[in-house]
């Protein structure tokens, strides 16, 4: 089949209709909630992400101190300090945190993200401890003595015979000997492994375990052995944690700035339609119309992916606006002067978009280009990792992207078909 | 000339004065509240006695009629708690806008991240340009263009930190990135159409070059005035966060718009007539 400019047309109007569905929810709909299909429910939500700075929280660079761990176990001793504050991020009840770890030289650096956080102090104070991993005997659960400083370290094993996943154990030679006095005198009884004053696991002991060698077996998935381990090592291997960066903002300052962009935007966007229509008259109101849709899209792609949206970002968009009517001005422009040299309107038009699309094309390739430096996609330590200007960096790059499409094809076809 | 009475008190600012870096760069704190309208008044110098009897610098800026923004060193938790007891004996109750505090080693990363980054994307525009017009002069002269540029955004902010107290960070770096991207950005549209002409008639680079700038000349100012739109729009009543950020991306906008038509076609002429004096020839080609 064809794709003659009316099909292009309704395929065009189709996708835009399609794409308001997510673009207007939170706005003019709820935007969230489940489709139930075939006794299968699949939750949605279109409602729009704000980042941190938008909604008020806390951000925190923290750095581990690996001062007392050898080269070798330090890549395990930040995955253990994350695991940890993980865990701690989870006990305050945040919605949506973030937490990664980043490697920039000799500096092992754990990031948290903590959005809509009511009390950042309390947040800083328990995030900010080093974790205390204990072993407790008895049904009063007395602390024994013997801590995380008398584990070496935690490896995950197999069975030999079933291939079950077991916990391994290695203490140190103080810690064996302690180890071996408790394990005789709680024979056939748990005893119980507390992490942060919380109960991790407690395991019968079945014998006398000399040696400082010892494993803990038991119906473990996988992925609940590789997580205990973990968390075992964060004790093993202790990790001061100092706070390199703190960045905490309030619930009100992110909500006038966003009206403010946001009635900036209107304005500037008035602007541009004004110029646009003033200076190309009926071109410019299908550059506005395909506006329009460029904006709808863009609003659709920023639910489905999903992208947070801080304030930068926003910026991001509203400069994307801007460059959106780029493509167009070229092209009207080149409609303009093939139609001073005497072209027919219609030869005009179709050499107008042929001929502007290589330099719109290399003039878009820089932007591209720099905007993925800026964003950093893999996330490598020796680029700018700042949120603020990734933030920027995927609403501008997301709208060129777009604005390729819309300023060009969605453009093209709404000039073929009205402009004649 | 234009871009000379620009950069010049720019240049001069720059080595004289520099850049005045913000938090991002040397490491400090940031904390901004807000006090109850009765206090106000004598909040200023309430501030500086609490921090002095700490024995921490504290620069103090007021806005909106109810809110101080402090700025001192890095602080760590329990500094920052002990603080806020001295603040509240003095002022009451207040709100914590926001709070940002760097360590002193996070500034250098930065600077060599910034450096790094600008590095890259010379360079990615440096070849993409060279390989589209199959030609490295395009290439080179629009990274010239694109340092003229930069050093204009550069020389404004000197300025701009000098006499309004105007910090550059993290975005203001993004800013630059971004400049570097505008500027080619028009600097290709040039360049097309300069290839396009020189396809189409036999003519001189010289004469190629003139006709392309005339030719383009409007069609570079209605593309850059969109995005002016949209970035004074956002300058005159968007947040305070981004305003320098924006304004930031404004100088460089209008600058690569300019420096493309006037700066970086004529040197394609400049480099023309240097490659054929000193031989440049063999590598530089030319077609």
């Amino acid at each position: 089949m064809k794709l003659t400019p009316i099909r292009a047309f309704i395929l065009i109007i189709f996708l835009a209709v399609l794409a308001a569905i997510p673009a207007t929810g939170g706005f003019l709909w709820k935007g969230k909630g489940e489709i139930r299909l075939l006794n299968r429910s699949f939750p949605y939500d279109f409602t729009l992400r704000r980042g941190l700075d938008l909604q008020g929280g806390l951000q925190l660079v923290l750095e581990a101190d690996m001062s007392d761990v050898s080269s070798a176990d330090r890549p395990q001793a930040l995955d253990s300090a994350r695991a940890v504050v993980e865990r701690r991020v989870d006990f305050l009840g945040v919605a949506e945190p973030t937490v990664q770890t980043s490697r920039l030289g000799e500096s092992y650096r754990i990031i948290v993200e903590l959005p809509g956080v009511t009390n950042p102090e309390e947040a800083l104070a328990l995030l900010g401890a080093t974790a205390q991993l204990d072993f407790r005997e008895g049904e009063k659960l007395v602390p024994t003595g013997l801590t995380g400083r008398d584990l070496a370290r935690s490896t995950l094993e197999f069975d030999s015979t079933t291939g079950n996943p077991q916990i391994g154990l290695t203490f140190t030679t103080e810690g064996a000997q302690k180890f071996e006095e408790i394990t005789a005198r709680n024979v056939g009884k748990p005893l119980a492994i507390f992490l942060d004053e919380e109960i991790l696991s407690a395991p019968t002991v079945q014998g006398r375990i000399s040696g400082g060698n010892a494993v803990i077996t038991g119906e473990f998935t996988l992925a609940e052995a590789r997580r205990f381990v973990t968390q075992l090592n964060a004790g093993a291997l202790p990790t001061p944690i100092s706070v390199l960066e703190r960045r905490q903002i309030g619930p009100t300052l992110g909500v006038q700035e966003l009206q403010k962009s946001v009635v900036a935007g209107l304005i500037g966007l008035a602007l541009v339609v004004l110029f646009m229509i003033g200076n190309y008259g009926r071109l410019g109101i299908l550059a506005t119309a395909a506006l329009a849709i460029y904006g709808t899209l863009t609003m659709a792609v920023y639910k489905l992916v999903p992208v947070t949206l801080t304030l930068s970002g926003i910026a991001g968009f509203i400069l994307s606006v801007g460059m959106a009517v780029d493509a167009n001005v070229l092209v009207f422009e080149r409609i303009k002067e093939e139609r001073r040299w005497g072209k027919e309107l219609k030869t005009a038009m179709e050499l107008g978009f042929g001929r502007a699309w290589d330099s719109i094309r290399d003039a878009n390739f820089a932007t591209l280009a720099t905007v993925s430096i800026l964003f950093n996609p893999f996330n490598w330590s020796f680029l700018v990792t700042s949120g603020m200007v990734r933030g920027f960096a995927l609403t501008l790059g997301l709208g060129v992207l777009l604005s390729l499409f819309t300023g060009v094809l969605v453009t093209r076809t709404l000039v073929r078909v009205f402009y004649r | 000339m234009i871009s000379l009475a620009v950069i010049l008190p720019g240049v001069f600012s720059l080595v004289f004065f520099g850049l005045r870096p913000s938090i991002d760069f040397t490491g400090g704190t940031l904390w901004e509240i807000q006090v109850s309208s009765e206090k106000f008044s004598l909040a200023s110098t309430a501030v500086r006695n609490v921090f002095e009897a700490k024995n921490l610098p504290a620069e103090v800026q007021t806005s909106e009629s109810d809110r101080l923004l402090i700025k001192t060193t890095s602080i760590d938790a329990p500094q920052k708690q002990s603080l806020a007891t001295a603040l509240k004996n003095e002022l009451g109750d207040f709100t914590e806008i926001r709070f940002e505090t760097l360590g002193p080693r996070l500034g250098a990363e930065l600077l060599r991240k910034a450096a790094l980054a600008v590095i890259l994307a010379t360079l990615a525009i440096l070849f993409y340009v060279a390989y589209r017009f199959k030609n490295f002069a395009f290439g080179a002269t629009a990274i010239l263009a694109m340092f003229h540029d930069t050093l204009v955004l550069f020389g404004v902010f000197s300025l701009l930190g000098y006499f309004a107290g105007v910090e550059v960070g993290t975005l203001f770096v993004t800013a630059v990135l971004t400049t570097l991207s505008f500027s080619v950005h028009d600097t290709i549209v040039v360049f097309d159409r300069i290839r396009e002409i020189r396809r189409k008639a036999d003519l001189d680079l010289e004469e190629a070059v003139d006709q392309a700038v005339g030719e383009t000349l409007v069609r570079s100012l209605n593309n850059s005035l969109t995005i002016v739109f949209m970035l004074l729009a956002l300058f005159a009543i968007g947040g305070e966060t981004l305003r320098w950020f924006v304004l930031a991306l404004l100088v460089g906008t209008i600058s690569g718009t300019y420096s493309s038509t006037f700066n970086a076609a004529p040197l394609l002429v400049v480099w023309r007539k240097l490659s054929v004096k000193h031989g440049w020839r063999g590598i530089l080609r030319f077609h």
